[in-house]
């Protein structure tokens, strides 16, 4: 089939339909993912095409979801659990990081948990309280979870088919407020990456900008306005946040001497903070400038009239490369 | 208001038969005073006897809260608010269970709860902000004893059976309504927190509103027991009442807060109604519910059947009938009015009340804020041009 083009929700609902029809193991789970497609549609169409038994709607119980996905898995099926928002993933956040991320090891590798769990993740779309938030720092925190946000419609497509594909437990972030954006992909032909492997988003050779998920846009955006001004930023979409891809990290900062790193999520013990430290820890010498960082601030996600101020955007990142170059 | 409440007999029976039986089945053990063709009825178990002058006053609580809900999706629809969860079907729950209340009865809300916020002399504009997107309460919950809304569904209930158990403990006989959905009742917090109520003996009716959907899943996909039934394993009585009739829910709801009020402990009550609109206005209910089960549910409308009673008893007549539409039109006016003015908040707020002590962290980070955004002022120009 030829390149076509797909929004980030067709491109994920097409990578849901083709693992569910290759694998019959494969589930499809989560509150108003049968019926009504998901809240956001993601899951259109799947349960009218595969039947209840394998789109299946559940009670309104996030622990619930995510404990018999794990059972389930333990059956030896391979199931896709939909957490609605990414503020609604708490209450099953004991089963995720006490249970799920645990028994492969505690089962000395004896079993294995293929659980792919999706959440709309990050704000920039309006919403009310709980719905814009970015918590993959408590996940990539958790050994034995594997955590990645794509960035792209392509992207969204092979990571999630890799990601169900994996036998790790994998915490799929989807940058809701790219959802609509839509990029031209060929679902039958083959990923060009791994799934934890980073892109150079863009190459350029004054300073490397670091991001994953609903902030690569905008730090292509960035470089875009700083070439205008003489500044060639390399762009690097990390992709997969644990593990991360510190090979194509280093290299890229090795050859541009400086790095910034955005994200949503507050700064403060995020992301950022150990990318900065790595970064740091084996690019010393080549360094030019320390690592900045950008992200939200040490605050709750605020209301929808003022997320703007919280939210990285093309000010705040350009600011923070200025400040880079001028070390 | 001068309701009496009379419960006749102990706790309530269970049908024979009724374990097990769907939850789409149909309510088998229903309290019902007032039919929806607006005649009243006797119920064994509960009564209530309203003066014409009372009825008139529930009448209007019904039109009014109704015509504030109606405003304010149209106000979502012209872009005024982000979202609206809208009540519509839903008034009599909210306000027989809503004036069930003694003002220093606390009410522990989920998102829908508008008309139990009027009951509680919450300024229904105060309601707007968190959808507007200016806030994420904007009301001072002590003030009317009315608990902020909560979004991550079931997380309330704990709440409200916490503020219970303090309650107990300060040996006052104020009591506590929990409300949330049938679909919230398949949530563990919801759970334990009959579990608590339970063990702690707390005063606190537990007011599941089954309008029949959680979004698009119907209440079969919560529960194979009708939700009363679930009261029973954890020790204490539930009671389904007709959620569309006013007289019943406020019988019912006066008899299971005296009951908390005198040291009986918790109640469930389910109240049976029916979500007349979407979920949210981001919800398109087309693709999963059909056009009979909400015609069918039309005929049974809260708001006509009262209508219908008071006309039928000589106890309003069209000049009433007017005079409660005009108030509710001046009510929708104040409210679009209100909303409209309402001013986005400064930016800075971002950084207020994150701890109650302060934070040298979000000190620090709203000093660098304040610094960045004078710095586009002292250029002269508008951030956004600045990009
Ligand atoms: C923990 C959690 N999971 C998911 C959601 C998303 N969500 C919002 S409302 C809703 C359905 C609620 O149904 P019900 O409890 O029956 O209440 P109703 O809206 O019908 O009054 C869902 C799934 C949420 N708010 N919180």
């Amino acid at each position: 089939m030829a390149a076509e083009q797909f929004t980030m929700v067709k491109a994920l609902n097409e990578a849901l339909r083709r693992s569910l029809d290759e694998n019959p193991k494969t589930l499809v789970m989560g509150e108003d993912v049968g019926r009504l497609g998901g809240v956001f549609r993601v899951t259109d169409g799947l349960h009218k095409d595969f039947g209840e038994s394998r789109v299946i709607d559940t009670p309104l119980a996030e622990s619930g979801i995510v404990g018999t996905a794990i059972g389930l898995a333990l059956r030896g099926y391979r199931p896709v659990v939909e957490i609605q928002f990414d503020g609604f993933v708490y209450p099953a956040f004991d089963q995720i990081v006490t249970q799920l991320a645990k028994m492969h090891a505690r089962a000395l590798g004896q079993i294995k948990l293929p659980v792919t769990i999706r959440i709309p993740f990050a704000g920039g779309i309006g919403a009310v309280e709980h719905h814009s938030e970015s918590h993959e720092a408590y996940f990539a925190h958790t050994a034995g979870l594997k955590v990645v946000a794509p960035s792209n419609p392509a992207d969204a497509y092979w990571m999630l088919r890799q990601s169900i594909a994996s036998d790790d437990p994998v915490v799929f972030l989807e940058p809701k407020r790219r959802y609509w954006d839509k990029a031209a992909l060929d679902p039958s032909g083959t990923p060009d990456l791994g799934l934890h492997q980073a892109r150079i988003a863009r190459p350029g050779r004054d300073l490397t900008l670091i991001a994953y998920g609903p902030m690569v846009k905008l730090c292509l955006e960035a470089a875009a306005a700083a070439a205008e001004d003489g500044q060639q930023l390399e762009v690097v979409d990390l992709r997969s946040l644990s593990p991360v891809d510190f090979d194509t990290l280093a290299e890229s900062v090795k050859r541009t001497g400086r790095a910034v790193v955005v994200h949503e999520a507050p700064v403060f013990l995020g992301m950022g903070a150990e990318l900065a430290a790595r970064i740091t820890e084996r690019c010393f010498y080549s360094l030019e400038a320390p690592v900045l960082r950008v992200g939200g601030y040490f605050a709750p996600y605020p209301p929808s009239r003022v997320e703007d101020a919280f939210l990285p955007d093309l000010d705040r990142v350009l600011d923070a490369v200025d400040r880079a170059l001028a070390f | 208001m001068n309701v009496t409440v009379k419960r006749k007999t102990g706790a309530p029976k269970a049908a024979p038969g009724d374990h097990g039986t769907p939850a789409e089945s149909g309510p088998p053990d229903l309290v019902q005073l007032l039919t929806p063709e607006g005649e009243r009825r006797e119920h064994p178990d509960f009564s209530v006897e309203t003066t014409p002058e009372e009825l008139r006053s529930i009448y209007r609580d019904l039109v009014l809260v109704r015509r504030f809900d109606a405003e304010a999706t149209s106000l979502q629809r012209q872009g005024e608010l982000g979202l609206w969860a809208s009540l519509l079907g839903q008034e009599a729950a909210q306000v027989g269970s809503g004036r069930a209340m003694r003002p220093s009865d606390y009410a522990f809300p989920t998102y829908r709860e508008h008309g139990v916020a009027w009951c509680k002399g919450v300024d229904p504009l105060n309601l707007l902000g968190m959808f507007r997107g200016v806030n994420h309460g904007g009301w001072d919950p002590n003030e009317k004893n009315f608990h902020l809304y909560t979004i991550v569904i079931g997380s309330q209930t704990l709440h409200a059976t916490g503020y219970a158990m303090g309650i107990t403990k300060d040996g006052s006989d104020d009591a506590v309504i929990a409300y949330f959905g049938d679909g919230a009742s398949s949530q563990g917090d919801v759970s334990e927190a009959f579990t608590f109520a339970s063990v702690y003996n707390a005063p606190v009716v537990f007011f599941c509103q089954n309008n029949q959907w959680a979004i698009s899943e119907p209440t079969e996909k919560q529960t194979r027991v009708p939700l009363y039934q679930r009261a029973s394993g954890f020790g204490f009585p539930g009671v389904r009442v007709d959620g569309n009739d006013v007289l019943a829910v406020l019988a019912v709801t006066r008899w299971a807060l005296e009951r908390a009020r005198s040291g009986q402990g918790p109640t469930l009550v389910e109240a049976f109604t029916y979500r007349m609109g979407a979920h949210t206005t981001s919800d398109d209910p087309t693709r999963y519910r059909i056009a009979d089960e909400l015609e069918s549910w039309r005929l049974k409308d809260p708001i006509e059947r009262v209508k219908a009673y008071l006309l039928r008893e000589g106890w309003a007549d069209s000049e009433f009938l007017e005079s409660v539409e005009a108030e509710s039109e001046q009510l929708a006016r104040r409210v679009r009015e209100g909303v409209r003015s309402m001013p986005d908040p400064d930016p800075s707020s971002i950084f207020e009340h994150v701890y109650a002590e302060g934070h040298a962290l979000v000190d620090e980070e709203r000093e660098g804020y304040l610094a960045y955004a004078a710095s586009f002022t002292d250029a002269g120009t508008d951030k956004g041009e600045n990009a």
